[in-house]
């Protein structure tokens, strides 16, 4: 069935929104030229008109989101209070200032029906170190295999980069129904070394490592492209020089490959740990919001947000996860002084 | 001059990279039959895992009607049927939200890349007072849990009367990946000589022209990548489609159209996998097209050149 008025409409409202950020760019670049080119004359005119429209864009989709959730964590707008909160909750209709009480709470109060804030926390750091470590060990592993003159190579790689190629939603669903406890292909396997069904989808745990599995399955391909990049920028001098030297190849690897390969690994790393630590698809479509009990926080996060509807709550506890990410991430960069290069 | 007339520094380096990875890491000797044939299993094994979940949809879109749940496993079903694909073409809504999903994308991504490319450029080409703390403010936007943005987006949206069209949802998915993708092109750019540009300028082109006529070409790998994330997340996202234009039957993105269609048909497996493939297909087919860049396109770090 297609609907050709339907796909005309579609056409003409993604038509107009693509001609009006042409404008919007349009006039804001106009406007800087003006004033910066031909009135003051300044020296960083062109930076400045080049960076305009990303700007722009990032503020008002990021710093003005995160300013709105800023003023709203200090209110108990909900669905009983969903108005317009003014500043702080001070200048609504209603007086909904709550101070930090919602901070206070999240670490008090459960989140959930069923899950507490430390509960959720243990289980997004279990989850997350789980998949980063995975990722990577068998990401190198199979870089390693592919780095090397090898029959079908090219083929081996397109192969295995098809769970980063099929998009997650699909491939998600798909997981969901191979983990039915009857009729799915992960129970059947099992069946065939004599291992009785696991309940995938109903138990907390099993739903847990059901997703741990899954989100490995989907991220190793993000992770071996990567470092297989890497291992291509080190120059086959080192291993001959080593091979001459009488280094077994496992020395090789600790002396030269993983120091040279550095540079690359520990900013992906740092991009999996904060992927894995936000990534609501796997939790939320393999459990499709079923279990409480196997969260991780974004997934509370959500639930808090939309299925509890408690908007304030809701804003405080997304700083707190905010906040930790933030800390974890500049501690990590400070040590591993892995973007200095970056800056330069 | 033109950009064609140079020999791309980047690219140099790509072909030094591809010759001696094929005496790396067995340091130019020969290696044992046996060595090489663990390796094969090893890349066996994994593509197996890789492959058996597509796999299975496949065979179980192929089956007739009256044997879905049969628990066996076959490549091609006894009895196999194209029905199921004729159906969710004909039958259902399906090629209406591809369509309407494929346009939102290929729109956003072709300006999510333009907005990055030419803010890479400044970050990469100019020191500026607040470089640093920019580059920064982008790393730190990808900290922020995509949870946390729905409610101000949704409110938003609502005081701007941009619900139930596409219009904050092209904006939203354009800016969406523009913070990472500014990351991959400026460590990019970081890698081409400035020379080359230089070069231009003194043969006449203007600073614009240089980038565009010299920088832009060389970073074809890294710009296919870009458009490829774009392409990606705008593609599957769920959430802020939801939420924008959920309410509206004919402006269902395919992923919004697929969760309904999982409601209604709960039991309609082989449906909802010709489906599955079907969707698959433009984002598969991207991948292998832009494969060759896959690799060399992903600067991370401070790789110099």
């Amino acid at each position: 069935m297609f609907d050709p008025s339907a796909a005309s409409n579609a056409i003409i409202d993604v038509g107009a929104t693509l001609l009006i950020i042409a404008a919007v760019v349009g006039a804001v670049e106009g406007l800087l030229y003006l004033v910066l080119v031909r009135w003051l004359k300044a020296r960083l005119a062109v930076p400045i008109m080049l960076l305009a429209p990303a700007v722009l864009g990032l503020l008002a989709l990021n710093l003005y989101p995160l300013l709105w959730e800023l003023n709203v964590s200090f209110t108990k707008m909900g669905l009983r209070n969903f108005f317009d909160p003014g500043f702080l909750g001070l200048t609504a209709k209603r007086n909904i200032f709550v101070g930090l009480e919602n901070y206070v709470n999240v670490f008090t109060q459960p989140i959930l029906q069923e899950a507490g804030f430390f509960q959720l926390f243990g289980q997004t750091v279990i989850w997350t170190a789980t998949n980063v470590i995975l990722h990577v060990t068998f990401g190198m592993g199979l870089a390693l295999c592919l780095n090397r003159p090898l029959r079908g190579r090219g083929l081996y790689r397109a192969l295995i980069i098809l769970p980063w190629a099929i998009p997650a939603f699909i491939s998600l669903q798909i997981w969901r129904t191979e983990y039915n406890q009857q009729f799915g292909a992960v129970n059947q396997l099992l069946g065939l070394i004599g291992i009785a069904p696991i309940p995938w989808l109903s138990d907390s745990f099993w739903n847990f490592v059901a997703m741990i599995l899954a989100n490995v399955w989907l991220g190793v391909p993000f992770m071996m492209v990567i470092i297989l990049g890497g291992l291509q920028s080190i120059s086959a001098e080192y291993y001959e020089a080593a091979a001459m030297d009488g280094a077994s190849s496992w020395q090789a690897f600790r002396s030269i490959t993983l120091p040279l390969l550095r540079p690359v690994l520990t900013p992906a790393i740092i991009l999996g740990t904060v992927w894995t630590f936000n990534n609501i698809n796997v939790s939320f479509f393999i459990n499709q919001n079923e279990l409480e009990t196997s969260d991780i926080l974004v997934t509370g996060l959500f639930r808090a947000a939309f299925q509890y509807s408690r908007y304030g709550f809701a804003a405080a506890f997304a700083f707190v996860i905010f906040a930790m990410l933030l800390v974890f991430t500049v501690f990590y960069i400070r040590r591993t002084r892995a973007l200095r290069g970056a800056y330069e | 001059m033109s950009g064609q007339t140079v020999v791309p520094g980047a690219q140099i380096q790509q072909l030094k990279g591809a010759k001696s990875t094929a005496a790396q890491a067995t340091g130019g000797r020969r290696e044992r039959p046996w060595k090489r044939a663990g390796i094969h299993a090893i890349l066996i094994v994994a593509t197996v895992i890789a492959v058996f979940p597509v796999i299975r949809v496949l065979g179980v879109a192929l089956r007739p009607g009256d044997r879905l749940l049969d628990p066996e496993f076959e490549l091609i079903p006894k009895g196999a049927t194209l029905d199921a694909f004729h159906h969710v073409l004909f039958e259902t809504p399906l090629v209406q939200w591809l369509f309407n999903s494929l346009l939102i994308t290929v729109g956003t991504s072709v300006i999510g890349v333009i907005i990055a490319a030419t803010s890479a450029y400044a970050f990469s080409r100019y020191k500026f007072p607040g470089r640093g703390v920019g580059l920064t403010a982008l790393l730190v936007t990808q900290l922020i849990p995509a949870a946390m943005l729905l409610v101000p987006i949704y409110i938003l949206a609502v005081q701007l009367d941009l619900i139930s069209t596409y219009r904050g949802l092209v904006v939203a998915y354009s800016v969406t990946s523009v913070p990472f993708s500014i990351w991959i092109l400026k460590g990019y750019y970081d890698t081409i000589p400035i020379d080359l540009e230089e070069a231009a300028r003194i043969d006449g082109c203007s600073q614009l022209e240089a980038f565009w006529r010299v920088l832009l070409p060389l970073s074809t790998p890294a710009l296919s990548i870009v458009f490829l994330f774009n392409f990606l997340a705008a593609w599957s996202e769920y959430f802020a489609a939801s939420i924008l234009v959920g309410s509206r039957e004919d402006l269902l993105t395919w992923t919004l159209g697929l969760q309904r269609f999982q409601a209604q048909f709960q039991t309609q497996w082989a449906d909802l996998s010709a489906a599955s493939i079907i969707i698959s297909i433009p984002v598969v087919a991207l991948f292998l097209f832009s494969s060759k860049y896959l690799i060399s396109g992903i600067t991370l770090g401070g790789v110099k050149g």
